[in-house]
């Protein structure tokens, strides 16, 4: 029950606090007090995780599919959601005072907070439709954040960017899941993995394809990195947390998750290795072409994400390890110093790296901040960023034997370096520049959150001790079995120091040649005219164009041409069909001769009257007739109900066309040349013979009358209700009714929305004239 | 269309469309009737009385605008089906309860009025489309 009341609790409370904000939006200042009290029931559940392994919480949702909403927090799950929990409420703390006297605080604060809770939906999700459920949720939110300032023309572009390729991610995905549900017959995940591997499923190939794609989507891995530098346009808070700390993990959540059922997959090893070392090397060289400070970071969290991914592909145990410490360092340390970004950028005015220097001097404060979360980042010791790093290294070293990855890890690392140096020592020391604004240190509520996130990061560098347990839970979660890693601070003179070391003095080195490094790059325009930022653009104007011209082949404009050829085509289809299956007959018309048959007579006389009709007043009228004659046919016949709707429905057409034929300037109502004239008379024709002989058939074709018997006795005893068209309409078969009626109402919304804009452009066209 | 007549009747015909419209959905349960012609016949007052007065007063009769009737009728419709979830029941099995002397009352009702609403609001917001600005008397 806890997992499924936290969760509960973060999505409602989005419209909760959306309504609170609205009436006070200085309430904005406790809003942290709703992921904090999150992270205390989560903190709660580790002692149960820590005991049995995993808690579960199971609710039936479809039955009849086998699908659940199956909640389940094992260590790997408990570790994303205290991360969620905990670096929320700094962010929640520091969003309050960021966006302190904004007009769309209270939107802000409940697109938050829903991103929050789809995101612990989704990494406690124990059913893969679940999961996919508030993946996609997370997707939303963040296009909601991502164009939180929709009046700029690069927030929504960013905003439709990041949804597009995320949620089509989420497509590849969906299609993964459905395959791996049919190949193994469950959809709960910690069923899967309990089969052990799954790698010699036929569909094995195919389902790690999908599943990879809508976790690269997600992911930001190369090529489809593009969305999350775009994504900085978002305001500060959103990028801490989003697009470094938590969303753009839930990739990596995905392929470590389902690590242990394919992780003896070649294809996956290698899609991974590939893709991830692609992305580190890729996001290396692209944020050195960066100046702006969020962009920059941006880059490195893409260096990282590529790490990550990396490391679930190695396949020793230690790898495990390494890919949970590096996650809470990463975490930690990028949080911080986005939300120091933030406050450089709101304090002097401006994010441009190339003109903020020596800030120490005005903010002393935020640069210890800084300074101590970007040592971390660097991964010197006591931090424990060197903690993470030297445990990566160590996967690396002994896991592959190709000198590659290590080579490619170092060049992403040492650069990694050079950014924490870029955007700590660099801005914060050396000479004082001059700024937009005069900086100074911050209100409490905006560094209490960085300072304690990059205190945190020095407290378990010198106690690693201290998460040791959690990481050794999560790390058994990827690697399918326990793993008895223990994290050390000093592991005594190892190759992996050597190695440090070595980045250490890369990074130097790049941060010494950074303006050169910078300027040389920028030059490449080709970087930018053949990147996949460009190569996006090109397919959505592409679709644009593909779009333009089907619309113009097809939409003609001419109600006619469309009434043509829905009726030519639906003829056809139906004449050829009846013929080639032999389903024409003949019914006996015994009894047809009566009284009644006098209306079907009056009927052809009326349709004939709409043909010969001059002009649209009598030709409404007339077709009126023929409805009315209709509605009589169903009276006659028992069918009141329908008789009724008839009336009713024939009734307001009728008054609602004449109202239209006075207003509009219908003056000669045909100027259709003869042919055309003849291939409507043709086709109308051909038609009402057919749907005739459609008719016919039906009649011949014996009664089955077991649904209209079922109806009958069931109407009264089980819907308490005589008139059984109504009770079919309200109970048997509402879900239908329901579904009619919401495309009635959507069809009014169409209808509003074209009605105002017609009448904008009539308005604007009238004043024009004046 | 500027009809004296037609204005004329509108207004007699409007309270009486809109009677008879309730007492449609009421009985519709067990005889003819039901949601949707009650909200046609609803409807079809509503376009009678405005068609000589045009779109302004058509939004003044319905004090709301048509697609927020719509939706209302929606949301209806959809809350009827949840109180079958509080028991074991699918989503819109409706449920009911009967008074000693017979009488019975459903959540069909309200998805009944839900569904009357979404006709209503529907056909309205089509009609407004077609109408013209001109108020007049």
């Amino acid at each position: 029950m806890p997992l499924t009341l936290a969760v509960a609790l973060a999505l409602l409370g989005a419209p909760v606090l959306w309504a609170l904000l609205r009436w006070r939006a200085a309430l904005a200042g406790l809003a942290w007090l709703l992921p904090a009290a999150l992270f205390v029931v989560f903190a709660t559940r580790w002692a149960p995780v820590r005991d049995s392994g995993a808690v579960v919480e199971l609710w039936p949702w479809i039955p009849s599919l086998g699908i659940s909403l199956a909640l389940r927090a094992d260590g790997l799950s408990l570790l994303f959601a205290l991360l969620i929990t905990g670096i929320g409420t700094f962010i929640f703390l520091y969003a309050a005072r960021y966006l302190h006297g904004h007009a769309d605080l209270a939107r802000f604060f409940a697109r938050l907070t829903l991103f929050m809770g789809a995101m612990l939906g989704a990494v406690l999700a124990d059913d893969l439709i679940a999961l996919l459920v508030f993946w996609e949720l997370t997707s939303l939110a963040s296009f909601l954040l991502i164009g939180f300032t929709p009046e700029q023309a690069a927030s929504r572009r960013s905003a439709q960017q990041g949804l597009l390729i995320t949620v089509g991610g989420g497509l590849a995905l969906l299609a993964g899941a459905v395959l791996l549900g049919q190949a193994t017959g469950t959809l709960r995940v910690s069923e899967l993995l309990a089969m052990g591997s799954l790698a010699e499923l036929p569909a094995a190939p195919w389902i790690i394809v999908l599943v990879a794609l809508g976790a690269f989507a997600k992911s930001a891995q190369v090529p489809l990195h593009a969305w999350l530098p775009n994504a900085m346009v978002a305001p500060t808070p959103v990028s801490a947390f989003l697009h470094s700390a938590t969303m753009v993990k839930l990739g990596v959540y995905l392929l470590a998750r389902l690590n242990p059922a394919f992780g003896e997959h070649a294809l996956w090893t290698g899609l991974l290795l590939t893709a991830g070392l692609a992305t580190m090397l890729t996001g290396a060289l692209l944020s050195l072409r960066e100046t702006d400070l969020k962009r920059v970071l941006a880059y490195s969290t893409v260096v990282s994400l590529g790490t990550l991914v990396t490391l679930i592909a190695l396949p020793h145990p230690l790898a495990a390890s390494a890919l949970v410490a590096f996650l809470i360092v990463h975490a930690l340390y990028k949080a911080c110093l986005f939300m120091v970004a933030g406050i450089v950028d709101h304090e002097a005015g401006t994010r441009d790296s190339t003109q903020l220097r020596g800030l120490a001097r005005r903010m002393p404060l935020t640069a210890g901040i800084a300074l101590l979360a970007g040592l971390s980042m660097a991964g010197l010791p006591p931090f424990v960023g060197f903690v993470a790093k030297e445990l990566v290294y160590e996967a690396q070293l002994t896991a592959t034997a190709s000198w590659l990855p290590v080579a490619i890890a170092i060049a992403a690392n040492a650069v990694m370096v050079a950014v924490a140096g870029v955007v700590t020592v660099r801005t914060f020391w050396g000479p004082l520049r001059p700024t937009p604004q005069t900086p100074h240190d911050p209100p409490l509520a905006l560094w209490l959150g960085p300072a304690l996130l990059a205190a945190l990061g020095l407290v378990l560098g010198l106690a690693p001790g201290l998460a040791g347990a959690l990481v050794a839970s999560a790390a058994s979660a990827v690697a399918g079995h326990a793993t008895g890693a223990t994290l050390s601070l000093w592991h005594g003179l190892t190759p992996m120091l050597a190695l440090s070391a070595l980045t250490f003095a890369l990074g130097l080195a790049i941060l010494r040649g950074w303006d050169r490094l910078h300027r040389v790059l920028v030059a490449r325009e080709a970087i930018r005219r053949h990147g996949p930022d460009a190569a996006y653009d090109r397919a959505m104007n592409g679709l644009a164009r593909l779009a333009t011209w089907q619309t113009q082949r097809i939409q003609s404009g001419s109600l006619r041409r469309y009434v043509g050829a829905t009726l030519a085509v639906v003829g056809l289809a139906l004449g050829a069909t009846l013929f080639t299956q032999g389903a024409l007959a003949w019914p006996s018309l015994a009894g047809a001769a009566s009284l009644h048959a006098l209306l079907p007579a009056l009927l052809v006389l009326a349709a004939l009257a709409v043909v010969r009709a001059e002009g649209f007043v009598r030709g409404i009228v007339a077709a009126g007739m023929v409805g009315f004659g209709l509605a009589l046919v169903f009276l006659f016949h028992g069918a009141p109900d329908l008789a009724f709707t008839q009336f009713s429905v024939e009734a307001v057409a009728i008054v609602v066309l004449l109202a239209v034929v006075a207003r509009m300037p219908f003056a000669t109502p045909d100027r259709r040349p003869a042919g055309q004239r003849r291939r409507d008379a043709l086709i109308a024709i051909g038609f009402a013979a057919v749907a005739t002989l459609v008719l016919l058939s039906v009649l011949a074709t014996p009664f089955d009358a077991r649904l209209s018997d079922f109806f009958h006795a069931a109407s009264v005893p089980e819907a308490h209700g005589r008139n059984l068209v109504n009770v079919i309409i309200v109970d048997f078969r509402a879900l239908d009714t329901l579904g009619e009626i919401t495309v009635l109402a959507l069809a009014a919304l169409a209808a509003a929305a074209v009605l105002a804009g017609t009448r904008r452009r009539a308005a604007d066209r009238a004043e024009d004239t004046e | 269309m500027n009809s004296p007549i037609l204005a004329v009747a509108g207004r007699v015909l409007l309270p009486l469309a809109l009677l008879f419209s309730l007492y449609l959905l009421w009985r519709g349960h067990n005889e003819p009737g039901g949601g949707f012609v009650g909200g046609l016949v609803a409807a079809a007052g509503f376009t009678v009385h405005a068609l000589p007065r045009g779109r302004e007063a058509l939004l003044r009769a319905l004090r709301w605008p048509p697609t927020g009737i719509a939706a209302t009728g929606l949301v209806l419709a959809l809350l009827s089906g949840l109180p079958a979830l509080l028991g074991d029941s699918a989503f819109l099995t409706h449920q009911w309860h009967f008074w000693p002397n017979g009488f019975g009352l459903g959540t069909t009702l309200l998805f009944d009025i839900g569904v009357y609403l979404a006709v209503l609001g529907a056909v309205c917001a089509f009609v407004g489309f077609y109408l013209g600005d001109d108020a007049a008397p």
